[in-house]
């Protein structure tokens, strides 16, 4: 098998080696490891295609992989399989100007393809905390977030097209270029969020959007997370659905700071950060607006980004709050919950009475214009009665959200992680469609098994 | 946490695409040793050893992962099973880590032979006529980077106290290094003169011993730790204001020397003092608020400043070089691109790992040379050494200067034309 994938690759493109593979078995998480028996680095759709054929003939399980930078064990390997890893497919084939799209490879790094449309004077809007390592192919299979999904969406609402390996080796093209399209059933929308469980992505049509003329960020802070969370709500209900609507909490505050010192203010308890864009006229409004709801709402200080660049370092150093936060204790536990707007307040109270009761260090961060939280419990892996509690104050916070009408991820998907809390939120019928749909896809459950559902049963 | 942001960062996972190559995949393989699930085995040691050391990831990682200290003792490890052992490695670190950077005197009459070598046209003749062909492959491929050795080190330079000029404000000590001595005693020597002329009275100590930079970035911790004592029992850091390093990989060792000698009840003190003092001499400037030298006849020059690894990641100094740059008359200070990004030097890369280390050097002495500068600043002997040497290649001579010696140089210019 070794052999054979090695002619098929060429033999620097296949890894085997304790060393060489090791670093393979995590994906961002680092909670979560498997040893691979190789890995593989195929150059195009063709080897891509090779490469399944061949571990279907020998029942190996595939699992692919981008920058493995999931964040619920997605791209975790299955122990003595193989893992693909898209990175040498990173081409930008096109950018199609009259029709505002761009057609990448798998691999492509997202912040490539925002700066591609970028320089192309067009937008690319979702923009995943790890968009900088990120790739498209881990984003369409983890259908990401990200700041701006407030106002633009995610990664799902940006597919037009996509190259697709299924499970046979056989590799089909779904979508198109056209803004309509209702011909059979929206195929490439079950394979956006897949997780590579139901087929391998191999090449992306992207939308792209024109551009926002003008942008501005602000920065309000509050003494309580109350006072933040109700002015989400009258923003919300004003109507203005801001590009950007980001919360922090007290501790992810200080993390983040400490790391990218931005100015943040170490003081405060809740901060929002907020970014409207589009026409310059409504941008102002809007940001007149929202900086006045701020105030009526308990705002202790409103400040606006001096510039373009300003705005940028705050929205980057957002984006490493998750990893910040592991400056605090040694292991950080990463949640996604999320909840109808309407609850917010409510929920983040909740988590703040779980951590009470079960002792736990929990900071909070979080996508707040799209319920969207990221509670993330700080705590010690090798501490066995806190690790404990953990468990008991997830469950409570998973039950929480299913009462209150929420998801158990908004973002980074079921993977490992969640398989457990995935069952419990799905009905009966719904979670048997997902087998049904394992299964008629992957009848073999060779691609990425175990993730998403327990493995198909032969 | 294994996030990932180190890796755009990581120039050898730019090299290779590799997660191996990678801190994020470094660090996976020192969990698996230490986890009992991966041998340390001689590829371990290959990969420790393939890593810069640059730090880049130390700069990019929001968790804030100590990945100097896990990449020591890593390197300490492999030493300590001689993974990499081989009659002819053992002979060099004889020769050197043991040898030559323990004994500061021997290393100085090593240095004064290798200048005699090169004054008296014995290296270019030896050069011209092929001779260097006779040496073994290993030194054969060093010879062409042996630099050139100053005639005067610092003690011949620089008085063991430099008075304050115009009052004494503080009192402050000089490193004057190993490498910065033989080669760059000039720019110990500005060093000394741009802090004298900003208030400070200056020491420095004669015969100084090497602070043992080297040793602990190659795995050789207890050498290391020798070699901070000596420091400590020669140097007492509570009779200083600050002890200054213009070294950026030495500032960056000198540093942690609270840490390193943590364990040890006798030293552990005096080591936190000197941490609390030590000050790379960018830094210190700013802190003390240098005076800008006047010249408004300075013809206008563009510079550009690369930064040293350990000194922007490794200490985090990269804003008052610049601002000390930026106070110089008639310099136009532009920036080159990936202006953070290794050249290549990173200590004995250079020497262990030479293909990784000339792309590097290559790319950067490309940047440098597109940024349009007539004047390449960094302030780190191996960086000027590595450039100067890539530039000489590309046949191309912008100066390379340490950017204290362009500021005693203005100060120089004032004093000439206003004599007191």
């Amino acid at each position: 098998m070794i052999e054979e994938l090695r002619s098929l690759l060429g033999p620097e493109h296949v890894l085997t080696e304790p060393e060489d593979v090791v670093p393979y078995g995590f994906d961002g998480a680092a909670a979560l490891k498997q040893r691979p028996a190789a890995v593989v680095f195929p150059a195009d759709t063709g080897e891509v295609a090779g490469i399944v054929k061949l571990c279907r003939e020998r029942r190996v399980p595939v699992v692919s992989r981008g920058s493995g930078t999931g964040l619920s064990g997605g791209s975790v390997p299955v122990a003595g399989g193989v893992v693909l890893c898209l990175q040498r497919m990173k081409r930008i084939l096109a950018i199609d100007r009259r029709n505002l799209t761009m057609e990448v490879e798998a691999g492509v790094i997202t912040q490539d393809i925002f700066a591609a449309a970028d320089e192309a004077g067009l937008f690319y809007p979702p923009d995943p905390g790890s968009m900088k390592i990120s790739t498209i192919g881990g984003n369409v299979a983890e259908n990401s977030g990200g700041l701006r999904g407030l106002k633009y969406g995610v990664t799902r609402d940006y597919v037009m097209g996509m190259e697709v390996v299924l499970a046979d080796g056989s590799t089909c093209w779904l979508g198109n270029k056209c803004v309509k399209d209702v011909a059979g059933y929206n195929l490439r929308d079950l394979f956006i969020g897949s997780e590579g469980t139901l087929g391998i992505v191999t090449r992306v049509l992207l939308k792209l959007l024109p551009k926002p003329a003008a942008r501005q960020t602000l920065l309000a802070t509050f003494e309580a997370m109350d006072t933040a969370a109700a002015t989400v709500s009258a923003i919300i209900a004003s109507p203005i659905i801001p590009c950007t609507l980001e919360f922090l909490d007290r501790r992810t505050i200080r993390c983040v700071e400490e790391f990218a010192k931005v100015g943040l203010p170490g003081d405060a308890e809740a901060l929002l950060l907020v970014e409207t864009d589009g026409h310059p006229a409504a941008v102002a409004d809007e940001a007149a607006r929202i900086e006045q709801l701020a105030r009526e709402h308990g705002a202790t200080t409103v400040a606006r980004a001096a510039d373009a660049e300003e705005a940028a370092r705050l929205a980057t150093a957002r984006r490493s709050a998750f990893s910040a936060l592991a400056r605090i204790r040694p292991t950080t536990i990463l949640e996604d919950v999320t909840v109808p707007r309407s609850e917010l307040a409510g929920m983040i109270r909740f988590i703040e009475e779980v951590a009470a009761r079960h002792q736990l260090e929990i900071a909070t961060f979080g996508h707040f214009g799209d319920g969207n939280l990221h509670p993330t419990i700080l705590t010690d892996e090798r501490n066995a009665a806190e690790m404990h509690r953990v468990e008991l104050a997830l469950e409570e916070i998973f039950a929480q959200t299913m009462k209150l009408g929420g998801t158990i991820t908004g973002e980074h998907g079921v993977g490992l992680a969640k398989k457990q809390a995935l069952r419990e939120q799905f009905d009966e019928a719904s979670y048997r469609l997902l087998g049904m749909i394992k299964r008629t896809l992957d009848p073999d459950g060779l691609l990425n098994p175990g993730k998403i559902i327990e493995p198909v049963e032969s | 946490m294994h996030c990932g942001m180190c890796l755009p960062d990581c120039p050898t996972y730019n090299e290779t695409g590799r997660e191996r190559n990678s801190p994020r995949g470094r660090i996976a393989l020192m969990r698996g040793i230490a986890d009992g699930e991966l041998e340390a085995s001689r590829e371990f040691a290959g990969e420790m050893s393939y890593c810069l050391g640059c730090l880049a990831c130390t700069s990019a990682c929001p968790a804030g992962v100590d990945y100097a200290h896990l990449l020591e003792s890593a390197r300490a490890e492999v030493e300590d099973r001689g993974l990499l052992d081989t009659p002819w490695r053992r002979a060099v670190r004889a020769v050197t880590i043991h040898g030559l950077f323990l004994r500061p005197r021997l290393l100085r009459a090593a240095g004064r032979m290798l200048r005699l070598w090169q004054a008296s046209g014995m290296q270019s003749a030896s050069r011209r006529l092929g001779l260097v062909r006779l040496l073994p492959r290993p030194l054969r491929e060093a010879e062409p980077l042996t630099p050139e050795i100053q005639a005067r080190f610092s003690d011949e330079r620089i008085e063991e106290i430099t008075p304050a000029r115009g009052g004494r404000r503080h009192r402050v000590l000089l490193l004057t290094g190993c490498v910065q001595d033989l080669v760059f005693s000039d720019v110990n020597q500005a060093t000394a003169e741009v802090l004298a002329e900003n208030g400070c009275e200056v020491v420095t100590p004669r015969t100084q011993d090497c602070c043992g930079s080297l040793h602990a970035h190659n795995g050789e911790i207890e050498a290391a730790k020798r070699l901070a004592r000596r420091q400590l029992d020669a140097i007492d850091p509570e009779s200083y204001d600050a002890i200054i390093s213009n070294a950026g990989g030495c500032g960056s060792h000198l540093r942690h020397y609270d840490r390193l000698l943590a364990e040890e009840p006798q030293y552990r003190e005096r080591a936190a003092a000197w941490s609390r003092r030590l000050r790379d001499i960018h830094e210190w400037l700013v802190e003390i608020g240098f005076r800008a030298p006047l010249d408004p006849a300075a013809a206008v020059r563009r510079v550009t400043y690369h930064e040293s690894c350990h000194l922007c990641h490794g200490q985090g100094v990269s804003r008052q070089p610049r601002e000390l740059l930026g106070a110089l008359p008639g310099v136009e200070l532009v920036e080159s691109a990936d202006a953070t990004t290794c050249c290549g030097s990173a200590g004995i890369y250079n020497l262990t790992q030479p293909e990784t280390a000339t792309r590097l050097q290559q790319r950067k002495v490309g940047h440098l040379l597109d940024s349009g500068a007539e004047v390449i600043a960094t302030a780190n002997p191996g960086c000027h050494l590595q450039i100067g040497n890539g530039l000489r290649e590309a046949g191309r001579q912008p100066r390379v200067v340490h950017p204290v010696v362009l500021l005693a140089e203005a100060y120089r210019r004032e004093r000439e034309r206003a004599p007191e």
